[in-house]
């Protein structure tokens, strides 16, 4: 069973990334193995719908569940088609939200926002 | 002869300056540019109004024909489609109608299709054409329609045209005023207004327009904006008080230069000085 988490750092000792779509990095979590993978979000610089290309990515890595503190609509559309849930990190902290995830301390995302779509937020 | 008015946030003025120099010229066109609320047409209330609808092709796809292969998924720059459990998803919305995917699509699974995004009004008030540009509701980007309204002016490019535009610096402003001749800056007295001020005089700086800028809301003491423009040399066209007879013709969707002997001498002399920048301008820098 995998999780995705966006990440500031290719480091389990990075904070998580405010930003979804635009996150540098996500990092691939097995909860099994406890197998941590970094990918590179192409999706960061992109002109528009980073959101649409990053939930592409996490899809195609075959993940269970995306551990995010937000997330536009686009994304979650493309994560709702793909049956990947989406929970809400409470803190900045990457292991304690691992923890908390397989602790089933986490609650599922229920804040969706419209997008940002150049028109402010981080 | 196409002058954008353009300021960075709304409410400072652009509509009031566009409205009543497009009145004060008689023979001239008005676009209103605004077109997610426009109201240019709440003053001039034209006659003779045709419409026309305005639709951008969005790509839908025959999942039969699609074998996944993803060229479209990657190709778009926009991002406007993922494909997810062996089916395509297409976000209209972040669409911007290039029609890449179909012409790439090996399996001709693409094929593109009309939406209705919004419309174009044109009509007239004495002999100023009035052209208004309407953004459906829930609509992303009026730039189609934009697009369309100063295509549409272009046959009559040779009267004074004068190009209200959407508030702030982003892609729906750049395209208003992508083909004006000189950019006029509304300006309000405060900090705030200054820093609004300093977003558009920026943009207009990097299309390289002749500006000038009209202050707006002008009151007794210091105005922030008028040093902005001091400092800079900037040139100042003309100043617009803060009056309450003015708010009240405003408020009551007149145009001030028609009703008004006072305001019909100031935009009478503001756009003579308009004019007289424009074909200095134009002659200087062709």
């Amino acid at each position: 069973m995998k999780i995705a988490i966006p990440v500031d750092e290719k480091s389990l000792k990075s904070n998580v990334c405010v930003s979804f779509g635009r996150t540098p990095y996500f990092l691939i979590y097995d909860i099994d193995t406890k197998e941590s993978t970094f990918l590179d979000n192409s999706a960061a610089a992109s002109t528009g719908g980073a959101g649409i290309k990053a939930a592409q990515t996490i899809v195609d890595n075959k993940v269970n569940a995306l551990l995010t503190p937000r997330c536009g609509q686009n994304a979650a559309d493309v994560l709702g088609a793909a049956d990947i849930k989406i929970y809400k990190t409470t803190n900045t902290s990457v292991k304690e939200n691992i923890d908390d995830y397989i602790a089933g301390r986490l609650s599922l995302l229920d804040e969706i926002h419209a997008g940002f779509h150049g028109h402010g937020g981080n | 002869m196409r002058i954008a008015v353009l300021s960075g946030k709304g409410g400072t003025g652009k509509t009031l300056v566009s409205v009543n120099l497009a009145a004060e010229a008689k023979t001239s066109s008005y676009i209103d540019c605004d077109v997610e609320e426009p109201n240019g047409h709440l003053f001039f209330k034209p006659d003779d109004v045709q419409e026309e609808e305005i639709s951008v092709r969005i790509p839908r796809v025959d999942d039969k024909l699609c074998n996944g292969c993803r060229k479209c998924v990657d190709f778009c720059k926009f991002n406007a489609l993922a494909y997810i459990k062996e089916k395509l998803i297409i976000f209209g919305e972040v669409c911007h109608s290039c029609g890449g995917c179909v012409i790439l699509c090996p399996e001709k699974a693409l094929i593109e299709k009309e939406k209705v995004i919004g419309k174009v009004q044109k009509g007239i008030s004495d002999q100023v054409m009035v052209y208004t540009g309407i953004l459906n509701t829930g609509e992303a980007s009026g730039i189609p329609i934009i697009k369309k309204l100063l295509a549409e002016n272009k046959r009559d490019s040779n009267k004074l045209t004068f190009i209200d535009c959407p508030p702030g610096s982003a892609c729906i402003v750049m395209e208003s005023i992508k083909d004006a001749d000189y950019c006029i800056l509304v300006a309000e007295p405060t900090l705030f207004g200054v820093h609004n001020l300093n977003m558009v005089y920026e943009l207009v700086k990097l299309f390289n327009k002749p500006l000038g800028v009209v202050l707006n809301k002008c009151l007794e003491g210091e105005n922030p904006a008028e040093k902005f423009c001091l400092e800079r040399n900037i040139k100042i066209l003309g100043r617009i008080p803060f009056d309450n007879e003015l708010g009240m013709l405003n408020s009551n969707a007149e145009i001030a230069a028609r009703e008004s002997k006072k305001y019909n001498a100031l935009f009478s002399s503001l756009l003579e000085t308009v004019k007289k920048e424009v074909q200095h301008e134009t002659t200087t820098n062709p």
